[in-house]
């Protein structure tokens, strides 16, 4: 195990490849209003991040990660496009005896621009290549933009795309809805039996039979959400042969060559995906114009699904093949939607990613 | 040191605890004054009982300051991080059973099961401004079963006691709370959800990890245990 302060030593040298790269370097409080985190990431995040109650402030939350407070900065501060760099410690609570510490330092690297995304991504990717080619890593990416460009592109109701795009950092959720809403397995009976109730005894007497109406959510609240569920058992289920081509993407993990491929052969049948096929393709020409390998670099349409959930395009991480034990080494992604969410109407799309160094000193010490 | 076994201090669950091991030819009781908590165990040597809040002993038991235990599973699950590491179910004991549910106000004729309440969560945040609330003093295995389930767009709010009121009083939407029949919800107006069974709990036998016990201590568990017809 490396100690803390040559752990420290290397944060530092990365910190300052990063203003190598024209970044700025900021800093953030470790003590972070618990509210905006909270809405962010709902519930789960108190199963993840150390929750404190300062008695004037309310609860707080030690810092999980740096990049809602950058952007919160950044947004505040205006639309200048910039680059940050940081360097600090970021607390996880663990809630589960896997051996994975509480605290650790990160330092990263973050692109704020309005200019060519693809570009920006491309420069994120091959300077993270760069910082970290001495380690032998193997590189993961994805697109997450390909995943919401099919969903919106589907041949169904507006309120089913919201409620797939709600949990589409859900998998399992996403794929019971997915399932039901393209006819393949039936509609719940409970909702069959409620809409026979309602058209034998109309909705307000059956409310009537259940009274008191208690609580916050209204009457009205009910009656709406009873006409929303109607209307959606009326609905025409996604055509199987968009569903099978969803079925596809979600499968996908290729090289970035061969991904391609298969997503322009996707986007044929949902031409929906053609603007978020082409943004890849962009990305794919600026990576290789850095020297990239796209014969080589994986490509996976949902990877950082499950756990990187305010990326919402390019998503990326590193992995030292020789330790399985160990998190990804950096992860990294584009997170045009999480400013435009802590941007209050304003937004700036924006791509960046972090580096573990003590991660890095665990395999170069595991190589010698 | 002698074996510390961990029991209820008071109430029905006390009794029955009691009367579970007399069953069994084990005698606890408690020593000295009605008021006095201090006990001992007749039949076996070496081991002491020690009479405490149920919802301390799981933690007592985790820290390893008692060796065996009576208290809820579902005291076991929220309140030990990964407590199959640290503690083992020994022997149910058939009484103290209690069902954690979520429930909702009945008059959502709307919710049937999660699938509902994860769809009412999102159009109520968009409505009020705010995640629908679940009250609930059980929150490791609320929050756990709602993230497994992929229910979003909640937030659990404490509630120590009365949860069952608190929809009406407005500080909840929705609750997660222990019940045996039923009847508290009914009265409050409250229907558990079709798929809303959390964790069904009963009073059990346990016991924390051996790694530091003496070889008295094991041989006083051998005899405890086969004492009570257990092969632990």
């Amino acid at each position: 195990m490396a100690s803390k302060a040559d752990i420290r030593t290397q944060a530092q040298a990365l910190l300052a490849r990063f203003q190598m790269a024209g970044a700025e370097v900021v800093e953030a409080d470790i003590l972070q209003p618990a509210d905006i985190l909270l809405d962010l990431y709902g519930e789960d995040m108190r199963a993840r991040a150390f929750v404190t109650a300062d008695p004037l402030r309310g609860e707080m939350m030690l810092r999980p990660d740096f990049t809602v407070p950058v952007v919160r900065m950044h947004m505040d501060g205006g639309e200048a496009p910039a680059r940050y760099a940081y360097m600090g410690e970021v607390f996880r609570k663990q809630e589960h005896e896997v051996g994975r510490p509480a605290e650790y330092l990160q330092a990263g690297f973050e692109i704020f621009d309005k200019g060519d995304p693809a570009e920006a991504d491309a420069e994120v990717f091959a300077l993270f290549t760069e910082m970290l080619a001495p380690l032998g890593l193997r590189a993961a990416t994805g697109d997450i933009g390909i995943l919401r460009a099919a969903v919106q592109g589907l041949s169904t109701t507006d309120r089913r795309k919201a409620a797939l795009m709600r949990h589409i950092w859900r998998p399992r959720r996403f794929r019971a809805m997915f399932d039901r809403f393209a006819g393949r397995v039936p509609q719940p009976e409970a909702r069959a039996e409620l809409v026979r109730q309602v058209d034998a005894q109309g909705l307000a007497t059956l409310m009537e039979q259940r009274a008191p109406a208690i609580g916050l959510r209204s009457v009205a609240e009910v009656e709406s959400r009873v006409a929303v569920l109607r209307h959606d058992m009326a609905a025409p289920p996604i055509p199987a042969a968009q569903a099978e081509v969803l079925d596809h993407i979600l499968d996908l993990r290729e090289t970035s060559e061969n991904a391609l491929e298969h997503l322009r052969d996707a986007a044929v049948d949902l031409p929906s995906l053609a603007e978020a096929v082409a943004r890849v393709e962009r990305r794919m020409e600026a990576l290789a114009a850095r020297g990239i390998d796209m014969a080589r670099l994986d490509f996976e349409v949902t990877y950082g699904r499950t756990n990187m959930e305010y990326y919402d395009g390019f998503v990326f991480g590193f992995y030292a093949e020789g330790h399985p034990d160990l998190p990804p080494i950096a992860t990294g992604g584009r997170f045009d939607a999480l400013t435009r969410e802590l941007g209050q109407g304003a937004e700036c799309p924006a791509v960046g990613g972090v580096i573990r160094p003590a991660l890095m000193l665990a395999v170069t010490e595991g190589a010698t | 040191m002698s074996l510390k076994l961990g029991v209820p201090s008071k109430g029905r669950l006390m009794d029955k605890t009691f009367a579970w091991f007399a069953d069994r030819g084990v005698a606890l009781r408690r020593t000295g004054s009605d008021r006095e908590y201090a006990g001992a165990v007749d039949g076996v040597d070496g081991v002491d009982l020690v009479l405490l809040s149920a919802g301390e002993i799981p933690r007592e038991l985790a820290a390893g300051r008692i060796h065996m235990g009576v208290t809820g599973t579902d005291m076991v699950r929220e309140r030990i991080a990964d407590w199959q590491d640290h503690v083992r179910e020994l022997a149910p004991m058939g009484f103290g059973h209690a069902d954690l549910v979520i429930a909702v106000p009945d008059f959502w004729v709307d919710v049937d099961g999660l699938d509902d309440l994860d769809a009412v969560a999102a159009a109520f945040r968009r409505e009020h401004g705010f995640r629908l609330r679940i009250a609930t003093k059980y929150h490791r295995l609320v929050r756990e079963f709602l993230r497994e389930a992929g229910v979003a767009d909640y937030q659990l709010v404490d509630s120590q006691g009365a949860t069952e009121g608190t929809v009406k009083n407005l500080t909840a939407e929705a609750i997660a709370d222990i019940t045996s029949t039923g009847e508290t919800l009914r009265a409050n107006h409250l229907r558990i959800l079709s798929d809303g069974l959390v964790h069904q709990s009963q009073a059990t036998l346990f016991r924390g990890r051996r790694d530091n016990w003496s070889d008295e201590m094991r041989s006083s568990y051998t005899a405890l245990m086969a004492a009570l017809g257990q092969d632990g």
